[in-house]
């Protein structure tokens, strides 16, 4: 007589898809995870992207050199300034322009600025990612300052279109100093605050601690660089690495921040870090602004020589190319803008497998993925 | 079981009116009693989601709703309505048995707890011996709500959801179990109101001293599992499941649930209020001499009760979530052993009388 025997290998749960996004909270716009899971357990991870693709590098391609800039501020609307910044220092090098010193500085600051204020951002859209829903609400107060800064001086608080080939669009609002002055004690009175709400918390160190490894083989593969990679130990800071603006022309003293572990919690403590680091740096410049005009010399119409020109900065993201191929006409014939988003993107797909959903998201939110910048 | 206890309003007006009426005034008073929980039961929920949305507010730098009403208190009612409007849809393929039972059987489970729940002497539907178990017995209906609604939604989400808040649930019944068994070990009784008198000189808190104080810690973070709240909200994490199990619900469907795991929380808090800060007692005796036993009995039990509730908000506003793994360690691995050896310890202590009682 057979007798019915049960291995442990006979139970076997089907493995079955689920679409997260394009509409979810956890992927922060509309980026599509075809997920292969078993029970929670995340065995693929398949991105579909593509659905906000607005071509904004072919549109470049119809619009001349001064039109760019205001298309690179939809990519990775949180660091909209740095972009701004990328395209006129592409435009300036193909030119050889030597802008005035005012306009180094200004733009350093205002990058800085944008950097804390996306920093801001991710942190309390983190802490909504592993179920803190307060953070979200005092990220947003001190978030707001920054906004107030920038639209006090350039008109807009999102989409800054600030730089201009050559220079910044408008001069420093008078209040400019002050308000910097005013923010930067109250961030970091803030930040400890922040740590006592979000970054002591038991739950969130367990949640954090060990979650999504990244190598630092993985994270030089897979072309990650920002807070990403630098929670690898990759020391891939711009900013040192080729400096540019006030940080090629002034002598600031700033730290990279990296941690080894390459977790979750490094790269979260990496950003918490680079905060307070962007906040020396305001503070080396905002004293003293020089007062030599805030545009250089250019034509109405700019036409690049023929050639290609390639400029890399640090976005709060990590390294953003802007990579010009010019025939000599008024608009470009090429341009590529090499985001960090995307290539961060890539690092998920092997560092998200073997995880559990919720894992999955706070692996996301660590990584700081802003859509429109990985589809462009 | 309503007549067992004559001191209880609820009883006496059964049997008032049966005797003016016959059968007919017996089941209009029955009719009668369902009303006013019904009623309690739609007011108190409208108010939690009131009192949540301000605290929430005041923890997150907001002001909350301010504008429907004075302090905007009709504001939940405004949404109540608006959700009464709305039509009922879901998901094409549903198991629509089990999609419609859900929520039925979710408010069935927390309004029937509701019953026995002592708000003061003599106000309470069904004083039954067997109290707090039964208690505990009905809440675990709601899980099959819960599970029916994640799987009859006929979406991936929804059952994950379900699926979490049926382990969660049934594990953290457990230990909520065994602290309530560990304070039943020094009432002797299992009946709400005998609960409660047996702490009319010494609350249990501290009476119980050091196995009371581990209970009620076990109780809190049970209670809070059990009602789906963060750091515990898993079913519905809405990072990562959108609204969980309550995707596919719309207008009073979700409401129900949205209602329910308000009163949840009110019958936890109820319930741990009873078992450890003596109820409708008033602190001291000190209301004992006044006027007006029973409303005095009340005001202190809701005082109470808004305490604790107050407690559950504040992990709710301030803690991140947990993850499954994690939710399930912390219980077996933890709160059940802990649970277990605290039974025998105030066995012990009950047995050799090592209690704290003035």
């Amino acid at each position: 007589m057979e007798t019915l025997t049960l291995n442990s290998s006979d139970l076997k749960s089907q493995e079955y898809f689920l679409n997260m996004g394009p509409q979810h909270p956890a992927t922060h716009g509309v980026l599509r995870l075809i997920l292969t899971l078993d029970g929670e357990v995340v065995k693929n991870i398949e991105p579909d992207l593509g659905y906000i693709h607005r071509s904004i590098e072919k549109q470049c391609e119809y619009e001349g050199y001064k039109q760019i800039i205001h298309l690179t501020d939809r990519m990775d609307y949180l660091s909209a300034h740095i972009n701004n910044e990328a395209v006129a220092l592409a435009i300036e090098q193909a030119l050889e322009i030597e802008v005035p010193e005012r306009v180094k500085v200004i733009r350093t600051i205002m990058g800085e600025l944008t950097r804390i204020a996306s920093h801001l951002l991710w942190w309390g859209v983190m802490g909504m990612d592993v179920g803190a829903l307060t953070t979200f609400m005092y990220a947003f107060r001190d978030r707001e300052m920054i906004n107030d800064i920038m639209e006090e001086t350039c008109g807009a608080r999102l989409t800054m279109s600030y730089s201009t080939p050559g220079g910044v669009m408008f001069d420093l609002h008078p209040n400019f100093q002050k308000r910097v002055k005013d923010f930067i004690p109250h961030l970091r009175r803030v930040i400890p605050q922040y740590d006592e709400l979000l970054t002591g918390n038991v739950i969130f160190q367990k949640r954090m601690k060990g979650v999504g490894i990244m190598s630092h083989e993985d994270a030089i593969s897979h072309g990650a660089s920002g807070p990403v990679a630098r929670g690898s130990g990759v020391s891939c800071d711009r900013r040192k690495k080729d400096p540019y603006s006030a940080f090629a022309s002034r002598d600031i003293q700033f730290n990279e921040i990296t941690f080894t572990e390459g977790d979750n919690l490094a790269r979260y403590n990496v950003r918490m870090k680079e905060m307070l680091e962007s906040l020396n740096i305001i503070e080396q410049l905002i004293d003293n602004i020089p007062d030599d005009g805030i545009q250089a010399k250019t034509k109405a119409l700019i036409k690049l020589p023929k050639g290609e020109y390639l400029q890399r900065v640090e976005t709060a993201r990590g390294d953003l190319g802007v990579y010009i191929v010019s025939d000599g006409k008024k608009n470009p014939y090429r341009v590529k803008f090499r985001s960090p988003g995307f290539s961060n993107l890539n690092a998920l797909i092997e560092i998200g497998k073997g995880h559990l959903i919720a894992d999955l998201v706070a692996i996301m939110s660590t990584l700081d993925f802003v859509v429109p910048d990985i589809d462009r | 079981m309503i007549l067992t206890n004559t001191t209880n309003y609820f009883g006496q007006l059964v049997n008032y009116l049966s005797e003016q009426m016959g059968i007919g005034g017996q089941i209009l008073a029955y009719v009668l009693v369902a009303a006013i929980y019904l009623s309690f039961f739609a007011v108190a929920g409208l108010l939690l989601v009131y009192v949540e949305r301000r605290v929430a507010a005041f923890f997150q730098l907001r002001l909350g709703p301010n504008r429907v009403g004075p302090h905007g208190l009709l504001q939940t009612i405004a949404d109540a309505l608006k959700l009464l409007s709305k039509e009922i849809f879901g998901t094409n393929r549903k198991d629509n048995l089990l999609y419609k039972t859900a929520y039925y059987l979710v408010i069935i489970a927390s309004l029937v707890s509701l019953s026995v729940i002592p708000f003061s002497r003599g106000i309470q539907a069904f004083d039954i011996n067997v109290g707090v178990f039964f208690i505990s017995a009905v809440s675990s209906v709601g899980v099959l709500g819960i599970l029916f609604g994640g799987w009859g939604s006929n979406n991936k989400y929804s059952l994950i959801g379900g699926m979490r808040s049926g382990l969660q649930m049934i594990s953290y019944e457990l230990s909520s179990g065994l602290a309530i068994i560990t304070m039943v070990l020094l009432a002797g009784t299992l009946q709400m109101s005998g609960i409660i008198e047996a702490q009319r000189d010494t609350w249990f808190i501290i009476k119980g001293h050091i196995p009371a104080l581990i209970a009620l810690f076990i109780f809190v973070v049970a209670g809070t599992a059990e009602s789906n709240r963060t750091p515990f909200d898993l079913p519905e994490g809405e990072a990562e499941l959108g609204a969980g199990y309550h995707s596919e619900y719309s207008g009073m469907g979700f409401a129900y649930f949205f209602l329910a795991e308000f009163i949840n929380m009110f019958i936890i808090s109820a319930v741990g209020v009873t078992l450890f800060f003596g109820g409708w007692l008033a602190p001291f005796h000190l209301t004992d001499s006044l006027p007006w036993q029973p409303l005095w009995g009340a005001f202190w039990f809701f005082m109470k009760v808004a305490v604790f509730i107050f407690f559950m908000m504040w992990f709710r506003w301030t803690f991140p979530r947990l993850r499954i793994d994690q939710l399930l360690t912390l219980e077996w691995k933890y709160l059940l052993p802990i649970g277990l050896v605290n039974i025998i310890l105030m066995a012990v202590l009950v047995y050799y009388n090592i209690l704290i009682s003035f």
